[in-house]
């Protein structure tokens, strides 16, 4: 069987289940990189470009660790994944710098995906992705529905507060760590804020999330918030974001800080990232005047020491604790008084 | 109304042009300086990109001399420009700065956006009006880009380098004072007649295309005045972008017939297949174009983070050895040591001599990237 590469990195993290239903349908078996681990981060630190962001970096890693294991490598080039909308110029260009940077690589299926406009389609996507393997149209169409229905499934566990590795895990079959209800018991609620390869590789992370849980708080993304949310909260932004990843932070930031269910909010970012450089300085200056929630910002690159990070968690934890043992002295949980 | 913008090499030139014809008032931020950098670092977020702090800070400067509106182009991505103005606009009204906004950029919804946007600054006078005053500004952008080309190819071969250099301020300045097509004609004619007229070395000089980020490599003080230095190591510098192909890309969207980057979009196609935003993609174009026509070398900067630069320099090694052109990429921002930057450029002029040397002598020429 034809096998194809998938880099765990990036917009992986949104789009597997969708591709994996696609490509198990047309019959071609996926092969996905390992999760991150010291030895991808180093080969892709070495073959990236130094002034490149941690998450490229990575990339550059987990397309190496599937050279010689597969017959192709899907890196579909992803100029825009909604309308009026980019994600990086960085992801525009992945493909011609993989292919600049690194000897004897599979073919690359770079097909490009871009939905900026209204007339080009998921679909239309899909279909040339599939006519790669197949002349077949009957079972391309097959395919693609078989890509909706898994994509719709995705999100409807995301919206009941699955978190985007649970369900990934859950469809690589390591193991049913799902239960019936999500997580939903543990006495604190963070609203966790940043890009989905950061926030959800556990290496890039250092856990974060699994750190979250094991100190007794429930964690909520962005990706657990319908779509009509998020357009609702950007709606009144002076301008419209152009970065689909920036636009649903900044939507999820504006919806945690109203809330009063929450107990903390913090927001990961990797060293470098242009459009998080723009975006977390606003973000940071609202959760400061707009916000009575505890709010932090940590800052990973590859230098990045758990310990360091460990040290500032536990502290920011321990001050929600005491916020919440005394919180009948404080005043009442402030509402967003001010919105742009 | 006292109106702002901020600095990007001679465009102020262009700017008074435009805005003193409407009969608007200009508040002209001082020439960009340590102070400058001082205040947009201070002020702007660590890792935004080096113009967005440069322009920050002649905003505040603006501000401090009276200037209540400021006025500047926008765009809709990928690049981070796009979003300058918004973010600016809150870091500024944190500071206590209320200053008004007016952002040019193509619309994201109508037209009438942007009508609207020109309305507010031009009050009640007549469109026929404003097409008079862009026509001038545009002739004063021109103006500018023949002296400075003029300039560039000069500067390796005049031996008096101080005088061309004092006869390059004069004509800026004289531009400037133009009241009219008729006299702006005239300095340029006279300034370039007194430049060619300079006892010049005989040659032959090594020749370098500057490419990268635009506002870069058309502002002195954020690519530390490489052009000039350059010059004075001997080398002619043929830039890849000027002002009115800025001007005519970016406020009017390539409807003018000049010479712009079009063109590079093709030649860069087997290394870069799409856009990314910025000028990435005329930076892989331009560097093949250079290389086509005999250039010694390419020099690219860009501010550091900065995203479109970084895909088209994680792309520059394959062209270069492609087509055995050196290229040296720049990545310029506040924490760049002069010292540094002198000497990758002495390294780099070296490394171009010799290997035109070594062509000349009919060997191969070996590809180098740094
Ligand atoms: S959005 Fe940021 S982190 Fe992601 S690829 Fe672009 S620069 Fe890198």
């Amino acid at each position: 069987m034809t096998r194809v590469g998938i880099p765990r990195a990036l917009l992986f993290y949104y789009y597997y289940p969708m591709w994996k239903a696609f490509f198990t349908e047309i019959g071609v078996e996926i092969v996905v990189s390992p999760p991150t681990n010291k030895r991808i981060l180093e080969e892709g630190l070495k073959a990236a470009l130094d002034e490149a962001c941690l998450p490229v970096k990575l990339y550059f890693g987990h397309v190496l660790a599937l050279v010689g294991k597969v017959d192709y490598l899907f890196v579909p080039r992803i100029i825009s994944a909604e309308q009026k909308a980019y994600i990086c110029p960085k992801f525009m260009g992945l493909p011609d710098m993989l292919r600049a940077r690194l000897r004897d690589l599979p073919p690359i299926i770079d097909i490009p995906l871009d939905l900026r406009r209204p007339e080009n389609t998921l679909d239309d996507f899909l279909k040339e992705v599939g006519h790669v393997f197949t002349r077949d149209r009957y079972l391309i169409k097959r395919a693609i529905e078989a890509a909706h229905r898994a994509d719709q499934r995705f999100q409807e566990l995301l919206v009941k507060g699955y978190l985007v590795p649970e369900v990934i895990e859950d469809l690589q079959g390591s193991g049913s760590s799902r239960k019936g209800v999500a997580q939903n018991w543990r006495p604190l609620k963070i609203g966790l804020l940043g890009h989905p390869y950061n926030i959800y590789d556990p290496f890039i992370s250092m856990d974060l999330i699994g750190k979250l849980h094991r100190m007794a708080a429930d964690v909520i993304t962005g990706d657990n918030l319908p779509s009509a949310v998020i357009d609702e909260q950007t709606r009144f932004l002076p301008k419209r974001l152009f970065w689909s990843l920036s636009r649903k932070l900044v939507g999820a930031a504006l919806k945690f800080f109203e809330s009063e269910n929450l107990d903390g909010v913090i927001y990961l970012t990797s060293f470098a990232c242009g459009p998080e450089s723009l975006v977390s300085e606003l973000v940071t200056r609202w959760a400061k005047k707009n916000s009575s929630l505890p709010f932090m910002l940590l800052t990973v690159d590859e230098h990045t020491g758990e310990a360091g990070m460990v040290t500032r968690l536990e502290a920011f934890i321990e001050m929600i604790r005491w916020r919440k043992r005394n919180e009948d002295h404080l005043s009442a949980y402030g509402k967003l008084v001010h919105r742009y | 109304m006292k109106i702002t913008y901020p600095h990007m090499g001679n465009l102020y030139i262009v700017i008074r042009a435009l805005l003193e014809s409407l009969g608007l008032e200009l508040v002209l931020p001082p020439p960009t300086s340590r102070r400058t950098v001082e205040l947009g670092v201070r002020h702007a977020p660590e890792f935004a990109c080096f113009p967005f702090k440069l322009n920050l800070g002649n905003f505040i400067e603006a501000y401090e001399l009276g200037a209540d509106t400021i006025l500047m182009a926008g765009g809709v991505g990928p690049c981070r420009f796009g979003y300058y103005a918004q973010v600016q606009r809150e870091i500024l009204e944190d500071l206590g700065y209320h200053m008004d906004m007016v952002v040019l950029e193509p619309p994201d919804t109508s037209w009438r956006e942007l009508r609207d946007k020109i309305r507010y600054l031009i009050g009640r006078k007549s469109w026929w009006e404003v097409i008079k005053a862009i026509r001038f500004a545009w002739f004063k952008a021109r103006a500018v880009d023949v002296v400075e080309e003029q300039v560039l190819y000069l500067r390796p071969r005049v031996q008096q380098t101080l005088e061309l250099e004092k006869l390059y301020r004069e004509a800026l300045k004289k531009i400037d004072e133009a009241p009219d097509k008729k006299s702006l004609d005239r300095v340029v004619d006279h300034y370039l007649a007194l430049m060619k007229g300079l006892p010049q070395k005989p040659g032959p000089f090594l020749r370098v295309g500057l490419v990268g980020e635009f506002f870069t490599v058309l502002e002195p003080f954020a690519n530390y005045d490489i052009e000039r230095r350059l010059g004075s190591l001997g080398v002619e510098v043929n830039r890849s972008i000027y002002l009115s192909a800025w001007i005519n890309e970016h406020l009017f969207r390539g409807l003018l017939r000049v010479k712009g980057l079009e063109h590079t979009k093709e030649l860069a196609a087997p290394y870069l297949k799409s856009f990314v935003g910025g000028h990435g993609r005329e930076t892989v174009g331009s560097t093949v174009d250079y290389a086509l026509q005999g250039y010694d070398g390419v020099i690219h900067v860009a501010p550091f983070t900065c995203m479109p630069e970084i895909v088209a320099h994680s792309i520059l090694p394959a062209v270069s050895k492609d087509y055995g052109i050196p290229t040296l990429t720049l990545y310029l921002d506040e924490h760049s040591g002069e010292a540094g930057i002198v000497t990758r450029l002495e390294a780099f002029v070296d490394l171009m001599a010799a290997r035109r040397e070594r062509k000349l002598k009919g060997e191969a020429g070996k590809w180098i990237f740094t």
